[in-house]
């Protein structure tokens, strides 16, 4: 009586079962990329071409068709860029309601007054690759982010960076309220000031 | 003695494959996890550039994607090999994007509408022209926040 046990169950095959579902899985993975460089673009109306910027607070940035970069004329290595343009923002060159306090330039007067004067310029020919605009844009936002990290540990004693992640984290202990504040007083500091008026301008020509 | 011989001539004991289930199953379930299962089929190269100051798209459902490049080498006999821009499943000409935009905006609530996001999927050898065009159709219709979508890595590998 004992020994009539049910009989067990053959589970050799629930491994062929298992791998035939694994296998779908891993052949229908994608590690989507969702990281990418944002950036705001500028309402359609052109406003900023009647807004007057002196000479020298315009960092002009060409990439030609050859995928060359100049700035202000003069070709310069993608390398470079970032410290070009990080000497460019930080110069605060000006002086009375131009000066910049937390400015460590060197206060160059053919060089800008104010970040918050300062405008970089991105002119692009239409043979110009994505790859090498995307560049540029990388190295462009490297060098804000730089001097923003750079601000917020002198003031706030935590990176600009690490900021924005405390934002983003739902567990993150101290005042949000405060926090985005701070963000605002950095983002005032050195605001992105990027014009790509050329490029329109273009545009229209061929429209 | 004879204890001692008897294990001299058993075989091996074979190998328990009772646990393998167990093996492949987390195997599984950490793919059935990890998947996001691709939202349109790419019908165009999207070697997309390499860029290391990045920021995250966390809400999924508020992002547009437009992708473009050069079409896929099946379809390079009927489309050619011009840069494209696809939208959802098909290919697609610059003027259409306002009207996928607006599509979009359409299925969303109004509250999201202002936290929508373009996400420009675009191959890294596509001219700046044809960006400029989709930039430009994104200006007029007021869809002003963009993100450049890139790989994670050092931008100066960008120009090899």
């Amino acid at each position: 009586m004992a020994r009539r046990l049910a009989p067990e169950v053959n589970a050799g095959s629930m491994a062929d079962i298992a791998f035939l579902l694994l296998i779908f899985f891993l052949v229908s993975t994608t590690i989507e990329t969702d990281y990418g460089i944002s950036r705001k673009l500028p309402p359609p109306e052109n406003q900023e071409d009647k807004t007057f910027i002196k000479e020298k607070n315009l960092f002009q940035i060409e990439i030609n068709q050859a995928n060359r970069l100049f700035v202000e004329k003069k070709p310069i290595d993608l390398k470079e860029l970032r410290a070009a343009a990080i000497a460019f923002l930080d110069n605060g060159g000006g002086d009375k309601e131009d000066s910049c306090s937390y400015c460590r330039g060197l206060k160059e007067a053919t060089s800008s007054d104010n970040p918050t004067k300062a405008v970089i310029s991105l002119i692009n020919s239409r043979e110009t690759s994505y790859a090498t605009y995307v560049a540029v844009q990388n190295e462009l936002v490297a060098a804000y982010t730089e001097l923003r990290n750079r601000e917020a540990i002198r003031l706030y004693n935590v990176s600009f960076i690490q900021m924005k992640e405390y934002v983003k984290d739902v567990n993150y202990s101290g005042d949000k309220l405060l926090l985005r504040e701070q963000i605002h007083k950095i983002l005032s500091m050195y605001p992105d000031q990027l014009s790509e008026a050329a490029l329109n301008e273009e545009q229209s020509l061929n429209i | 003695m004879s204890k001692f011989r008897k294990k001299q001539n058993s075989e091996l004991p074979a190998i328990s494959t009772a646990s393998l289930p167990d093996i492949v199953f987390m195997l599984l379930f950490f793919f059935m996890v990890a998947t996001v299962m691709r939202e349109d089929t790419l019908k165009i190269e999207n070697n997309l550039p390499i860029a290391d100051q990045t920021e995250k798209l966390d809400k999924k459902n508020l992002v547009m994607n437009i992708y473009a490049g050069k079409p896929s080498s099946r379809y390079a006999k009927n489309v050619g090999t011009q840069a494209k821009v696809q939208l959802n499943d098909k290919f697609a000409d610059v003027k259409d994007i306002k009207s996928f935009i607006l599509a979009e905006r359409d299925a969303h609530r109004e509250g999201e509408i202002p936290f929508l996001i373009t996400a420009l999927k675009v191959d890294g050898d596509t001219n700046m022209g044809l960006v400029g065009d989709i930039k430009k159709e994104l200006r007029e219709v007021q869809a002003l926040k963009i993100n450049y979508t890139t790989r994670q890595g050092n931008a100066t590998d960008n120009r090899k």
